[in-house]
């Protein structure tokens, strides 16, 4: 049942002036119960994409609860309401809506595709889910049992194990430097109570960021939202705080058999409202970006043939900056992958090319309005430049800043960023000739 | 509630083939096949090469040859230098990339609607003009073996799904993996790229996709520039691979591996695909699937299996239909710790025996119905992935006419043909069942 009240909507447009996409419109809507979203209509297709972000996350786990707010996620569409686990899911199947639910380390996520002839059937299941989960007994079993089921399997994964490793080094004993896994024992304790407190907990209204792309109008999708989220708390659990970057330079090798070692490596990285931020990205997109050019893949697969592939980003987490990466290679090359990859590192201390600056720009420019394909990927893409602070105008002059940077702003920046003796590389495998270095 | 859903469903029955993208198909002269897939909401296009030439095509002892050369692809022409493809694609803001099956090779671009004719450029290009030397090919195949090394040799789900599918093929090409077996992918060499690149890249081998912003007049201007002269090669060998005998015995593995933390077993069969003109038996066994293990909680398995008397962590079904010789059905069991993997299996066997004598549950096979009906109007939302529906069912030798009635099949298919279809499929004499276990439960 949808509440019955006077609409006051107030909307703002934002017309994206990038030429690739002239025809999107992000509407920045108002409920009358006073939830922010953003909103791209589109009638084309008979569905909309809703995307929910709650600021927190697996952060939000209180001391020795490591694990809960993951599992509560896992749990939310286990039965709501008057329906079991069984009776939930056959419900959403009969409507053919979609839900997915997800906990990163900074937000618990809601993925929702509703089909226009049966939206308000859909949007009050999704309600039920978010605001009345039962969290019944049979159902934590369960799902603690698959939680601990993917616990055991990293426990034996390359991969997974220098990610732990790595996370461990550089935040220590904030949230992020253990996994919103949880571990085998902390996951094994938890009980009821602490489940319900961690839904209490992650899913507020104060921390709620919803963007929706599709079939819906800006009244429309008003309403659905303030019946969707009017009974949750207002607010919740403290965020963790700052998560200072612990890395030193250096080599720390796990021990684990497998012909192909995991290479991870990491360094402080910059903040995403630094006003060099835009040269930092530019400047990733040359040394390790997503493409066959940057000079790490060129090095390392083009040149040499010594791994499938390699990339570098900029993780921009709520608490901490860091400049990441990793790759794949033989035990028997890792000495000579990593050799490459400290030389290139300290390379890209001391900037980059005219050439590389035009290629890399060029490129980024060119990548962005691509992006902007189908519903469910432009609702994401909206609700994540909400989580950042962007505004609503951010995607029509996003591609002017990455044109502003001049080859002087990467110069500075690289020499400020780029640390070559503060890289602190993981490695997974039974490397040949690696000094560990703690 | 309940009866609100109903409702909803019966609407949904009447109504699913009215959403259809507009799809126009022609055929060029020197025998390159054309669709074009118009969806005007942004203006990007996409790209498609389709080679009808994959794995299960290489000539014995060459495994691996067919993804190999998918990789050598990127490299110089007589007019690119090396990488200058992909550098091409980038500059103008695009992204390119590659994927090998069994039954096909794909090549795609992803750019602004405006720079398709380039892209025809440089892919006509690469089509019949590429040179390679000893020195790339040495470089390439390194990489390659890194690839299989991360993709396959550090992951023993991997190794273990490569050897229940070579247990599955006693004698055709599709129980080879595709990335090529370790020593075999180790002697490939230049004169065997060549050879294979000179038969298949043709002209009359291949399907050309475009979809996205472009109209359909245009793009068959553009293609006939590009595409249109290069010539064919007129006796490309017919795809006639070795065909499996009949299976008379049920065929068991069990691997160990000390990276594996949980027992996990498969269950494959031989089964049905889906054919020109003839697409019920594979539409009946995609909701066999369904009804069997397709959600993780509202499937008989999952049900059975995870919830009235729980014995695993997680169950499933698959079907996959989309092949030219043959299609795979088959099941997925994780047990629960404590329950031994014999018990589980019997357990499993148990629900589909049960399933067998009594057929489906009404209620469960109106909502899969509801579900496939509803996934066409979410599959509109995503012009790249039904390019690649149409690449891949072209590849294997359906026609447009077929993908486009592909969703009215499924929607006719009745609980008979579904229970006609499992009797056929369900025979433990023509499965493969293997165990995945962890080192420590040896003897």
């Amino acid at each position: 049942m949808i509440c019955a009240m006077i609409r006051k909507m107030a909307v703002v447009l934002a017309v994206l002036a990038s030429p690739a996409m002239a025809e999107i419109k992000v509407q920045e809507v108002t409920s009358p119960g006073g939830i922010k979203a953003w909103l791209v209509e589109d009638h084309g297709i008979p569905f909309t994409a809703l995307e929910l972000r709650f600021r927190g996350g697996t952060s939000l786990d209180a001391p020795g609860k490591r694990g809960a707010v993951n599992l509560m996620t896992g749990l939310i569409e286990e039965g709501a309401a008057e329906m079991n686990a069984q009776k939930f899911a056959e419900s959403r199947d009969a409507l053919a809506a979609e839900f997915k639910f997800d906990a990163s380390a900074d937000a618990v996520s809601v993925s929702a595709r509703m089909l226009t002839q049966n939206r308000a059937q859909a949007a009050e299941l999704l309600r039920l889910a978010l605001t009345q989960p039962r969290f019944d007994a049979d159902a934590v079993e369960r799902v603690r049992g698959q939680v601990l089921s993917i616990l055991r399997a990293n426990a034996k994964d390359p991969g997974a194990l220098a990610g732990e490793t790595f996370d461990k080094l550089a935040f220590g004993d904030h949230p992020y430097g253990t996994s919103g896994n949880g571990t085998i024992d902390s996951v094994t304790a938890l009980t009821r109570e602490d489940i319900l407190a961690a839904h209490q907990g992650a899913l507020t209204r104060d921390r709620v960021y919803v963007a929706a792309v599709g079939d819906i109008t800006p009244e429309d999708l008003g309403a659905l939202l303030d019946h969707l989220l009017a009974d949750l708390p207002e607010t919740g659990a403290p965020l963790p705080g700052p998560a200072p970057v612990g890395l030193t330079g250096g080599i720390t090798v796990t021990d684990f058999p497998t012909p192909q070692a995991v290479v991870m490596f990491g360094q402080q990285g910059i903040e995403r409202d630094d006003p060099d931020y835009f040269a930092a990205f530019v400047l990733n997109e040359i040394l390790g970006g997503d493409r066959f050019g940057s000079r790490l893949m060129t090095e390392l697969r083009e040149k040499r043939g010594l791994t499938y592939g390699v990339g570098t980003y900029l993780a921009d987490y709520d608490q901490a900056d860091l400049m990441l990466g990793q790759f794949a290679t033989d035990n028997r090359t890792v000495g000579e992958a990593v050799d490459i990859l400290r030389a290139e590192w300290a390379k890209a201390a001391q900037g980059v090319t005219e050439a590389e600056l035009a290629a890399a720009k060029t490129y980024l420019t060119g990548a962005y309005p691509l992006r902007f394909d189908g519903n469910g990927p432009i609702a994401n893409i909206l609700v994540g430049m909400q989580m950042v602070g962007l505004p609503v105008d951010y995607s029509a002059t996003r591609n002017a800043r990455i044109e502003a940077v001049t080859l002087d702003d990467v110069k500075r920046v690289a020499a400020r960023l780029i640390q070559p003796d503060g890289l602190r590389i993981v490695v997974v495998g039974q490397p040949q000739g690696l000094p560990d270095t703690p | 509630m309940r009866k609100i859903l109903m409702g909803t469903a019966l609407w949904l029955l009447a109504a699913p083939a009215a959403l259809a993208q507009t799809v126009t198909d022609f055929r060029l002269d020197n025998g390159l096949d054309v669709v074009v897939i118009e969806d005007h909401r942004a203006p990007v296009a996409v790209q498609m090469m389709w080679y009808r030439i994959g794995a299960a095509d290489e000539p014995p002892g060459h495994s691996g040859i067919a993804h190999f050369f998918e990789h050598l692809m990127f490299k110089a022409t007589d007019d690119l230098a090396a990488g200058e493809f992909s550098d091409t694609v980038e500059a103008q803001g695009g992204s390119d990339n590659a994927f090998t099956s069994w039954d096909y090779t794909a090549y795609y671009q992803r750019v602004a609607a405006d720079r398709l004719d380039l892209m025809m450029k440089l892919e006509a290009e690469r089509m019949r003009d590429l040179q390679l030397t000893d020195e790339v090919v040495a470089t390439e195949r390194n990489v390659i073996l890194e690839e299989r090394n991360q993709r396959t040799d550090s992951d023993p789900g991997s190794l273990f799904s490569e050897q229940t599918r070579a247990a599955q093929y006693l004698n055709h090409p599709y129980g080879i993996p595709v990335i090529g077996w370790r020593h075999e992918i180790e002697q490939l060499n230049r004169a065997d790229a060549e050879a294979f690149y000179k038969t298949y890249y043709a002209p009359n081998n291949a399907v050309l996709i475009v979809a996205g912003d472009v109209r359909p007049d245009d793009v068959r201007k553009m293609a006939e520039a590009h595409y249109g002269p290069l010539k064919p090669t007129p006796d490309i060998p017919p795809r006639l691979r070795p065909q499996e005998p009949p299976q008379l015995a049920e065929r068991r593995l069990e691997m160990r591996d000390a990276r594996v933390s949980e027992p996990f077993m498969m269950r494959s069969y031989l089964a049905p695909h889906r054919q020109s003109g003839n697409q019920k038996e594979a539409a009946a066994l995609v909701y066999l699937a369904e009804l069997l293990g397709g959600s993780g909680t509202t499937s008989l398995l999952a049900k059975k299996l995870q919830f009235e008397d729980p014995k695993a962590v997680y169950s499933y079904a698959f079907y996959d239909g989309t092949a030219l010789d043959s299609g795979s059905f088959g099941f997925g069991l994780a047990p629960l710790p404590g329950v031994p993997p014999h018990e589980a299996e019997a357990a499993m066997d148990q629900v589909v025996a049960d399933f067998m004598a009594a057929g489906p549950d009404p209620a469960a096979f109106a909502r899969i119905k509801t579900q496939l009906g509803a996934s066409e109007i979410y599959a509109q939302d995503n012009v790249e992935a039904l390019a690649r529906r149409y690449g891949e069912a072209l590849s294997v030798g359906l026609t447009v006419e077929d993908i486009k009635a592909w969703p009215e099949v499924l929607q006719s298919v009745t609980p008979d043909d579904v229970m006609e279809a499992a009797r056929k499929v369900l025979d433990r004499r023509a499965a493969v069942t293997g165990w995945l276990l962890p080192e420590e439960d040896a003897q």
